[in-house]
């Protein structure tokens, strides 16, 4: 569960706002509405469900009271420090006020995007204070303290962003704003002139002449690709444009180098399956080639501190913790939560882990916490018949291994018999900015002694 | 002498002077230049001022323009003015600008209004000097920003340069000025900031005119004195941040340079003041006033406002001190909230 929604409470009604669920997560897509208008609901009853880039989460409810109004429909993606939905406390009856006026410019020091818990405002004042014949001619007053939130924004525009429209005709809707709320900045409007963008629009189909112009297509940075009959543009999930982001950054950020050995698995084979049915039967989880790999990557970790690494400015940081990220591919995506702490567990808390992890991960249910910390990364497309494969870097790690279809080859072994043995490629991309081919090769070499050490009689508990 | 000196000036390279350097050559320059300026206040003299600005002057030009006076505000101010009332340019030194309080009277009641109330038969062409601001360990009484009081005065001028090259010619215009300025030094400056002044050049720069520090296209920040210099470093942060950052240096805050900060404002959309005296009331307040009721049109988020909090002094203590100056960081932080919005 998330942190409880961020909310304010005013005359009454308390105001949720979509949480921040991660340090560099700036919004979040209702999922599914776990209450709806009417509902009484406890503190801390999960209200709604929220899907970020990284993860999903319920976000619980701040008090005890009754949902008055569900402000975000499901589907919809808003920015952090929006305001979702509404409640009444408890034995309060909402104050008859629009609770979504939106509020006047606020100093930006009171709208801070980050929605830490508001303590509750100074209290409207005394019903004694106010003339008891127009509690309305009070309830703006309240209303207007109420700012500070920055949602409701993106339909107002400032004098600069109003006198720019006019002057050069234009609708602020056709822009996508990037300011507090979705407000659009003169900025924006800026740059939407100098794109070009209103004679851009012109070359919308036909048909769509008179029709408004499609704000994604105006606001889209790369010139938008011509669609024709039969074409589908689907809409970027948080997390596709999250995985978007992450890879363009990453190719940016790190010169990566590639490199593969060719490890022995007969042995690893031979042990997992002497093994899996009983550990099945004694530990509830399927014992996967994964945590062998995992455990011969960390030893070989321990001994190369260089790949268990981060570039920085000010030198390479050595990470003394070995978390080790795992990617887990969903239908719509993949994530790739962290093993903490995994120079600490055996094989068999190993696959623990990964089965825990890619069980919430298929459910919806990692929290930030899994998601963050990650050293180095071991990835598995060999599940799904690669046999080499050339990944890219989890920023800011240095080094991303990938572990490859396990197939049975003829092999040339010591003294030039031919054997029939169960082979497996391993691939390391390495950002070459931290660490050069020699120690990426030791490292993978380490991994392949390592792994071919194991037999039958290994303990794996 | 290294070591011995504790005041002497540092070394620069060819043409670079530190602040402190570039205001002692204005006055070594005014009063070769022109044998009515004279300079008066505590130990100016033989010791040759507390921060050394006045040092060797009086070797140079006599005990006669060179004057120790008592500990006394009121009097440095007020024999300066009669001075300047009998055809002498006087430059009173107040050793700290935390000390100038006693001479206030003196400063808003006479000095100021003297032209006004002689219908322009009688001026007063006197220059008060002062280093103020904190950041220097001088807690309560060695660290305060006074300019707002005397900002409010009309018939008085309010200079305070950031730079080696404005300090050397506002400090020439501030002498040659026909009514009285007042020359406000940030103390951490002196000995911190260099750079070019021209050499054995007759330059001065205009009082009342600000200075485009740094150009920008999203954001206009206005400062002076040592702010220039955090706001500017913050600014180049920004740019790494994709933001454009106008840094306006105002260098003369009465009076404010409205055509350059309306310029600017209506270039860029959004504006923030920095200063370190007390937020409120404070020369900032004015700039943001200035800038809601001629921008508001070009205006695309609120006007902000960063300054020293509203705390009686600048305390010793050094997280104490911190908590006080606004910084880089805090600057950033302000800058980074406005390109949000």
């Amino acid at each position: 569960m998330a942190h409880p929604g961020a909310a304010k409470t005013e005359g009454g009604v308390t105001q949720v706002t979509m949480p921040q669920l991660g340090e560099s997560v700036t919004e979040g897509q209702i999922s599914r509405w776990l209450k709806q208008p009417g509902d009484e609901v406890k503190k801390y009853e999960a209200l709604v469900e929220v899907i970020t880039d990284k993860v999903n989460a319920e976000v619980p409810s701040p008090i005890a009271g009754k949902l008055v109004e569900i402000k975000v429909g499901e589907g919809e993606t808003v920015a952090v420090g929006t305001v979702i939905c509404t409640l009444s406390v408890s034995g309060e009856e909402p104050a008859a006020v629009d609770v979504g006026t939106p509020p006047e410019v606020a100093a930006p020091a009171d709208a801070s995007p980050s929605p830490q818990l508001v303590p509750a405002a100074t209290p409207p004042p005394a019903p004694a204070a106010a003339p008891p014949a127009a509690p309305a001619a009070v309830a703006p007053a309240t209303v207007a303290h109420s700012n500070g939130q920055p949602a409701d924004r993106a339909g107002r525009a400032s004098p600069a962003v109003r006198r720019l429209a006019d002057e050069h005709g234009i609708d602020i809707s056709q822009i996508q704003g990037s300011g507090l709320g979705g407000r659009v900045t003169k900025r924006n409007v800026d740059e939407f002139l100098a794109s070009g963008a209103p004679a851009r629009t012109a070359l919308q189909p036909a048909p769509a002449l008179a029709a408004p112009p499609a704000p994604v297509a105006a606001a889209a940075p790369a010139p938008p690709a011509m669609a024709s009959g039969g074409d589908e543009l689907v809409p970027l999930s948080p997390m596709r444009r999250a995985i978007a982001e992450h890879m363009v950054r990453s190719r940016q950020t790190s010169p990566h180098a590639w490199c593969a050995t060719e490890i022995d698995m007969t042995s690893v084979v031979a042990l997992r399956a002497a093994e899996k049915e009983r550990f099945k039967a004694r530990e509830g989880v399927d014992l996967t080639y994964v945590p062998f790999v995992i455990k011969a990557a960390v030893e070989a970790l321990k001994s190369h501190p260089e790949m268990n690494a981060t570039f920085t400015a000010d030198g390479i940081l050595r990470k003394k913790a070995i978390n080790i990220s795992v990617a887990i591919g969903l239908e719509d995506g993949l994530i790739v939560p962290v093993i903490h702490g995994a120079d600490q567990l055996s094989i068999s808390g190993l696959a623990h882990r990964l089965s825990d992890l890619a069980t919430r991960a298929r459910a919806g249910r990692l929290t930030v916490a899994d998601v963050e910390g990650g050293t180095f990364c071991v990835n598995n497309p060999g599940t799904f018949g690669t046999i080499l494969s050339a990944p890219i870097i989890n920023q800011p790690q240095a080094g991303i291994m990938t572990m490859e279809a396990i197939v049975k080859r003829p092999v040339v072994l010591p003294g030039d018999d031919i054997g029939i043995r169960s082979m497996m490629f391993a691939g390391l991309s390495f950002d070459h900015r931290v660490l050069d081919g020699l120690q990426a090769a030791a490292f993978l070499g380490d991994v392949k002694r390592g792994l071919e050490a194991l037999g039958p009689g290994t303990m794996i508990y | 002498m290294a070591g011995l000196g504790t005041h002497k000036t540092v070394e620069t390279s060819a043409g670079q002077l530190t602040y402190i350097q570039a205001i002692q050559s204005a006055l070594r320059d005014e009063m070769e230049r022109d044998e009515s300026v004279i300079v008066l206040g505590e130990d100016v003299g033989a010791k040759g001022g507390v921060f050394k600005v006045t040092d060797g002057l009086q070797k140079l030009y006599g005990e006669t323009r060179v004057i120790d006076t008592p500990l006394a505000e009121s009097s440095i101010v007020g024999v300066a003015i009669g001075a300047a009332l009998n055809g002498l340019k006087p430059v009173a030194e107040i050793q700290f600008a935390d000390f100038i309080h006693p001479a206030f009277n003196q400063i808003v009641s006479e000095a100021a209004k003297m032209r006004y109330r002689s219908n322009g038969d009688w001026n007063v062409p006197m220059v008060i000097r002062a280093p103020f601001g904190g950041g220097v360990h001088g807690a309560l009484y060695h660290s305060q920003s006074v300019e707002a009081f005397f900002a409010h005065v009309p018939g008085l001028k309010v200079v305070i340069p950031s730079t080696p090259y404005d300090a050397k010619g506002l400090l020439i215009s501030a002498i040659r000025d026909p009514d009285p300025v007042l020359f406000f030094e940030h103390k951490k400056a002196y000995r911190m900031i260099k750079g070019e002044v021209p050499e054995g050049e007759d330059y001065s720069v205009p009082i009342g005119r600000a200075r485009i520090a740094r150009e920008g296209r999203h954001m206009s920040v206005f400062a002076y004195g040592l702010m220039v210099h955090y706001c500017v470093a913050a600014a180049e942060q920004m740019e790494e941040e994709g933001h454009s950052v106008e840094v306006v240096d105002l260098r003369t805050v009465r009076p404010l340079d409205r055509g350059a900060i309306i310029a600017s404002v209506e270039k860029t959309g959004k504006a923030l003041v920095a200063y370190e005296a007390n937020r409120t009331g404070a020369v900032g307040a004015e700039v943001a006033a200035i800038i809601a009721e001629e921008c508001f049109d070009h205006l695309d988020g609120p006007v902000v406002r960063i300054g020293g909090p509203d705390v009686p002094a600048m305390p010793f203590s050094p997280p104490m001190e911190d908590f006080f100056l606004p910084d880089t960081e805090r600057i950033l932080g302000a800058m980074r909230r406005l390109a949000a919005y």
